[in-house]
């Protein structure tokens, strides 16, 4: 056992018996919202790493989240079906987007404004379809809870936290594996060769817009079941706080942050962002509109260019380095020749 | 083996090779010179589809190229080993040869062939662990051709091998061709340094504009009085 093993042991423990240690409600709503977006952040980052940016997950959350509260309150189909329901339709959407770009080799910049227009598109289709959807004012799905009626696993609606709690670390754990998952496959070295040099990644053999259209699929996908659950949890949904601009840059400022190249960097960009958020909202309330996106970049300038990697990226550059002399990927070149 | 009918390709509308034919047999060094942007570096990039062709047959071992998509050439024994190495700069040297064993079939021969690398360029094993981008021209060429020789090809491509070193490298570099040749590979290079790729293969095409101009035994080539002229300086 190593130390990061070790950490990871501790950590998970402690993530397990956290709702037994009395912290208030409002404690546990910041723990679940960490939670769930850890598991959005790391849904992006599976596309984020290799260089696909997407400024436009905001679309594929949006998908999950509608689509689930749709087909609930107007055909009362369950969560449990919806889910996978949203899924597939962001899987197709990711498709439809993606295959076009990936085939005529839109990326870098072009690409991630197509995906900015992609968010806006899907926000502009929820307003649009009020009658349907609540256009911008949003929509809430139709609650089973009662004051008898506490947990409804049909309508995935609980009153309890604690429920909700230990649901979400399972989906979040769910999203820590096929971040792993991903990173172990022959597809990481696939869709890394491509960001580096994807003509002669395509020589040796890589189907280039097929690995592209799988790491994107997979990343809509995560996204759309994070959106569906954030709908779930809320009890709560309208176009801004889905499908808004300003999620979708949340997302990709939180995942800079925490570090994409790392197994828990998003979610530790998850930690960041909604403290960061929690405390503005405290210490300056609302006064000062806008102040939480103007930190936000100034803040994200400042990764940029002091920590690339993210918080945790660092770190553990930090570690490995103290970890003598092991020979990595970051040996000097030798002089001569 | 490889046989051009006809080729003709191009980027947009921009032409870059008209009618362009001919052939490489099993077993044979040929190559292809001519000045810079005569389209040298367009022809083996229409062999391995990394761009469009738009007129004319391509066959290897009679199997016809003209449908098949970039990344099933290397399934039909192509190694293409580009312009300026193309080696994933953020991967290591070990992980830049994992690559070049992606295809399904070479996959299950990676470590045989690793070790058949390794024992033909040793550095490469010193330097497993490196970054690819952080190594000499030198090197990075080693692990270019490396790479090109993980998948077992039949033929490799090689794509200007001393372009951009040093002219002590550069002798390197074509002793590395002559090992590679001694393996029995079939080699199709193109080059700009006439006069030694010439020392190292069996026989030669000239490109001009797009277009073959001469052919013939490399030592034909190497005394024609105007292939010296212009292109030697002698």
């Amino acid at each position: 056992m190593n130390v990061p093993m070790i950490l990871k042991g501790v950590g998970l423990l402690a993530v397990l018996i956290f709702p037994a240690l009395g912290f208030s409600d409002y404690v546990l709503h910041i723990a679940i919202s960490i939670l769930i977006w850890g598991f959005i952040y790391t849904g992006w980052s599976i596309m984020g790493r290799f260089g696909l940016v997407s400024l436009g997950h905001g679309a594929f959350m949006g998908i999950g989240a509608y689509v689930v509260t749709m087909l609930w309150n107007h055909a009362g189909i369950t969560p449990w079906i919806g889910i996978p329901v949203a899924v597939v339709v962001s899987g197709a959407v990711a498709i439809f987007i993606g295959f076009p770009c990936f085939r005529f080799r839109i990326t870098g910049h072009y690409f991630a404004l197509v995906t900015l227009a992609l968010s806006e598109v899907v926000r502009l289709l929820i307003v649009a379809l009020r009658d349907t959807t609540g256009g911008s004012l949003g929509v809430t799905p139709r609650s089973e809870l009662t004051p008898e009626v506490a947990v409804s696993f049909y309508a995935m609606q609980f009153a309890d936290k604690t429920v909700w709690f230990y649901l979400i670390v399972v989906i979040w754990l769910g999203g820590l594996l096929i971040w792993r998952a991903v990173d172990r496959s022959m597809l990481r070295y696939a869709m890394e060769a491509i960001s580096q040099e994807d003509d002669a990644a395509a020589s040796l053999g890589v189907h280039v817009t097929r690995a592209k259209l799988t790491v994107t699929v997979i990343s809509a996908a995560m996204t759309a079941v994070g959106g569906a659950v954030y709908g779930q949890y809320q009890l709560y949904i309208n176009p801004e706080t889905t499908s808004g601009i300003a999620i979708s840059l949340q997302i990709v400022f939180a995942v800079i942050a925490g570090g994409m190249f790392v197994q828990l960097g998003p979610t530790m960009g998850a930690v960041i962002t909604l403290l960061l958020t929690e405390t503005l909202r405290q210490t300056v309330g609302h006064d000062v509109y806008g102040l939480d996106v103007m930190v936000y970049g100034a803040m994200l300038v400042l990764f940029i260019i002091y920590m690339p990697r993210g918080v945790l990226g660092w770190i553990t550059e930090v570690w490995s380095r103290r970890q003598e002399p092991r020979p990595t990927g970051t040996v000097k070149p030798q002089p001569g020749e | 083996m490889l046989e051009l009918r006809d080729v003709a390709t191009g980027y947009g509308s921009f032409q870059a090779l008209f009618g362009v034919s001919l052939e490489v047999k099993a077993g044979e060094a040929v190559a292809v010179i001519g000045p810079n942007g005569a389209g040298k570096t367009s022809l083996l990039r229409v062999i391995s589809k990394v761009i469009e062709l738009k007129g004319g047959h391509i066959s290897m071992e009679g199997v016809s190229l003209d449908d098949v998509p970039a990344h099933q050439v290397i399934e039909l024994g192509i190694a293409h080993v580009p312009e300026h190495r193309r080696l994933f700069p953020r991967l290591t040297v070990e992980e830049n040869l994992k690559m070049g064993a992606y295809m399904q079939a070479a996959r299950e021969r990676y470590r045989e062939r690793l070790d058949f690398v390794y024992e033909l360029f040793p550095r490469l094993k010193e330097r497993r662990h490196q970054l690819a981008g952080t190594m000499s021209g030198g090197e990075q060429q080693m692990c270019a051709l490396g790479r090109g020789l993980m998948s077992g090809p039949k033929l490799l491509l090689l794509d200007e091998p001393s372009a951009g070193l040093a002219p002590v490298i550069v002798q390197q570099v074509f002793d590395l061709v002559r090992r590679i040749r001694q393996e029995g590979y079939t080699v199709l290079i193109v080059e700009q340094n006439i006069q030694q790729v010439l020392k190292v293969v069996d026989r030669a095409y000239l490109l001009e504009v797009g277009r073959i101009k001469m052919s013939g035994a490399a030592q034909e080539l190497l005394e024609n009085d105007e292939v010296r002229r212009a292109y030697i300086g002698l």
